[in-house]
């Protein structure tokens, strides 16, 4: 069995998981975890749908904020994925899309402060870089042959517009309305710092034990995502991209002298500002990667490898809830209700909800990480099993699950995993945010102290990380030979 | 009852378009540090801002932020001209927008007080100084408030590491943030931390509503009186809203005397303020490293 690459490596990040473990802070410390754990089921049981005159503004803001985000996200991504072969561009799609977007809102709320496009850039910005990426993947694997039967001397516009586009443009639009989407969730946790989207009166209900506010607010937020087919036409986008603007709400005009301000003094590492020269700008460098970069890499690195191999545990272990082979249809209905539900909540939410109810330590962390990502691969698994034909006489139950079908999705599934992975540690080092000891948190921590000038140090060291990861996963995956797909 | 609701969904979403084309340019705004639970904080400032705008004659507005940190930006930004500001936010904000003054403080809040409390299941004793408690303390675990609290963090963590000689990290076995003093006070409560630091001020005003399981958590100890929470405006608001405006809005704060109003506070009047006041507070942010 050890013979198989796929199972050395999966081996291998298992003991590295299993060896975090041991030095990973993993508790739970609340007094009553189930306790309160029931009262949020109950909550969500008993949703409360008219506790804020607010709810429907932020709702609307939400999907505002998405709609704006994506828009401009996709159309900028789609200009740089054209220049997508050349490597400057390529190193800054990497790099602004290795910024999360929570911290891309906690930088322009410096300057922009509480005005919309605060809340569009953080998600424009990195969804461009992604966007990017993605489209110039698209690109690639396209058909080259219609642009070969091209007569001579066919403009290059013309040859893009007519050869390239069409054979693309079916896998562009999946993916596009599969960001807004995404879209969506990013735009709900923008609330958690301040916007005024859904995660604003998340964070209100919950911290304040309004569980059955908080279920109506995450009930209609599924509904927002599951009924988008919908409600998102072909025929309708252009006035949901024109009218979203307008339901931005207002917020502040901008003071451009506070832009100036933060990029020619805030960010400035201060002995610099004050004129203590290398020295003193070595020393402060040494201080902040001591005390707070070098802890906050560790945190980040030992929580992102657990919650890897818990998202492939639980991906495993949720696809055969929707595969045909298993089961009737009630059970798979079921099982896609629950993905769906696992796989639309955003981690940030996931990971929130799970520390007020079982206090402070990595495991709500863990344990939010592998729901959500493991709902998305166990749902994309579960899918891919569905075209495999089995033989009449093929064993059944868990049999069938061991020897007929894992074996057959392993490489997709290892890819999917690997794919994931750079995201699942942009997660965990937001999640820093909520009291987990990862690079957010000491992020959080500069901010809250007005010290701009490390918090954009830590978010860079951050940034650094996940091109890291990035490229790591990409080697291995191309050193197993998996094929990749394009997921949120 | 229900076409009542879905009438108040369609028009506050109605209300949220408009709002985009009315932008007024001559508003007061004012914001608070998020030191306790939200609808309280709501509750306690839409009254303030009514009170203003009655007592200034211009349109007056709060705005809710989501942490200490965001109040002080807003405050530098000049998104808001007037901020309810803890001991060290105040600081930190008078310190980035030169010119700018404390004008008024709560009665209280010349001689504030952090409370530690502890969880019952503990088993410690309340006790007259912080060295006392050294045994029944070390390897506990504790929650601060906010990161950017004087009450809830600034204070007691200067006061352990004076003590103990010590980071908090290393005396206690888990130390957090909760957010903010309500939270703090349910989290030890409830045992998810053994340990808290919180505002005197939100413990009194919480006991006397009956809201505090007194079986299940106790204060262990009392810090001495350091100053705390003051209203701050910026420098510049007599350019903007006319002069004397900053006079008007001193004389207004330290006129407030609607009782209800001062009991959501929890405090009995304001009086004046001065920069100079929270001097104290300064040395102490830059004695354990929270100031540069």
């Amino acid at each position: 069995m050890f013979s198989y690459p796929t199972v050395r490596a999966s081996f291998i990040f298992l003991a590295i998981a299993l060896g975090g473990l041991l030095v990973a802070d993993i508790a739970i410390t609340t007094a009553n975890p189930w306790q309160d754990l029931g009262r949020f089921f109950l909550g969500v049981a008993t949703p409360n749908f008219f506790s804020t005159e607010g709810l429907m503004t932020a709702l609307l803001r939400t999907v505002a904020f998405a709609f704006v985000g994506v828009t401009i996200g996709s159309l900028a991504g789609f200009l740089l994925a054209l220049g997508y072969r050349f490597l400057p561009v390529r190193i800054f799609c990497a790099f602004i899309r290795s910024i999360h977007e929570l911290f891309w809102a906690l930088i322009f709320l410096q300057f922009f402060g509480f005005h919309p496009l605060t809340g569009v850039l953080a998600i424009a910005i990195p969804y461009s870089g992604i966007f990017a990426k993605v489209y110039s993947e698209i690109f690639e694997e396209s058909d080259p042959e219609p642009g070969r039967l091209l007569p001579p001397g066919t403009g290059s516009v013309s040859a893009f517009l007519y050869a390239r586009i069409p054979d693309c443009w079916e896998q562009i639009r999946t993916y596009t309305s599969y960001r807004l989407e995404c879209g969506l969730r990013s735009s709900a946790i923008l609330g958690f710092v301040g916007l005024p989207t859904l995660g604003f009166y998340l964070e209100s209900s919950f911290s304040q034990g309004m569980y059955s506010d908080a279920g109506a607010m995450l009930i209609l937020f599924y509904i927002l995502i599951a009924t988008l087919p919908l409600w998102v036409r072909p025929k309708l986008l252009p006035f949901y991209i024109l009218a979203a603007p307008f339901f931005l709400g207002d917020g502040f005009p901008i003071v451009w002298g506070n832009v100036e301000r933060f990029f020619t003094e805030d960010i400035i590492p201060a002995p610099l500002r004050d004129g203590e020269g290398l020295a003193g700008l070595s020393a402060w460098f040494g201080d902040v990667m001591v005390t707070e970069a070098l802890p906050g890499i560790w945190n980040t690195i030992v929580l992102t490898q657990i919650a890897l191999v818990a998202t492939g545990i639980i991906s495993l272990l949720a696809f055969p809830l929707i595969s045909n082979h298993f089961g009737g249809p009630v059970r798979r209905t079921s099982g896609h209700v629950l993905l769906v539900i696992a796989r639309s909540t955003p981690e940030y939410i996931l990971a929130y909800i799970l520390l007020q109810l079982w206090g402070p330590s990595m495991l709500p962390a863990v344990v939010a990480l592998a729901l959500h990502n493991g709902g998305i691969i166990g749902h994309l698994i579960g899918r891919q099993t569905n075209t495999i034909q089995l033989r009449p006489d093929s064993p059944t139950g868990f049999t069938r699950y061991s020897w007929e079908l894992v074996p057959r999705v392993y490489r997709s599934f290892l890819a999917f995993l690997f794919y994931r992975w750079e995201i699942i540690m942009r997660e965990t080092a937001i999640l820093g945010i909520l009291g987990i000891y990862t690079l957010g948190f000491y992020v959080d921590s500069a901010i809250q102290n007005i010290r701009f000038d490390r918090a954009m140090v830590l978010i860079l060291i951050t940034a650094l990380l996940n091109i890291g990861v990035d490229a790591l996963g990409r080697y291995i995956r191309r050193k197993l030979a998996l094929q990749t797909m394009q997921t949120c | 009852m229900v076409i009542k609701h879905l009438r108040k969904w369609l028009v506050s979403g109605l209300l949220s378009f408009s709002a985009v084309t009315a932008v007024q340019a001559q508003t007061f705004v004012f914001t608070a540090i998020p030191d306790e639970d939200e609808t309280k904080l709501v509750e306690r400032f839409r009254g303030v801002a009514d009170y203003l705008s009655e007592q200034l004659d211009v349109d007056v507005r709060y705005i809710p932020v989501k942490s200490y940190a965001a109040a002080v930006s807003a405050f530098r930004n000049n998104q808001v001209q007037l901020a309810w500001f803890g001991g060290l936010s105040g600081v930190q904000a008078r310190r980035l927008v030169p010119g700018s003054e404390a004008i008024a403080q709560g009665v209280e809040d010349e001689a504030f007080v952090t409370y530690f409390i502890a969880n019952t299941s503990t088993e410690i004793e309340p006790a007259g100084s912080l060295a006392d408690l050294e045994d029944n303390l070390r390897g506990k675990t504790f929650t601060f408030g906010s990161k950017g609290s004087t009450s809830g963090r600034l204070m007691p963590e200067f006061h352990l590491r004076d003590t103990f000689g010590e980071a908090p990290e290393s005396v206690f076995s888990r130390v957090g943030f909760s957010g903010n003093h309500t939270r703090t006070l349910r989290l030890v409560e409830a045992g998810t931390y053994e340990v808290g630091a919180l505002n005197f001020q939100v413990w009194e005003k919480e006991l006397a509503d009956g809201n505090i399981d007194t079986d299940a958590v106790q204060v262990i100890w009392k810090t001495p009186a350091y100053p705390d929470y003051q209203w701050t405006i910026r420098g510049d608001v007599n350019e903007r809203f006319g002069e004397g405006f900053k006079d008007k809005v001193t004389k207004a704060l330290l006129e407030l005397d609607d009782p209800a109003l001062l009991e959501s506070f929890p405090r009995s009047g304001f009086i004046p303020a001065s920069n100079d006041d929270y001097e104290p507070i300064r040395k102490t942010a830059e004695n354990i490293g929270i100031l540069d």
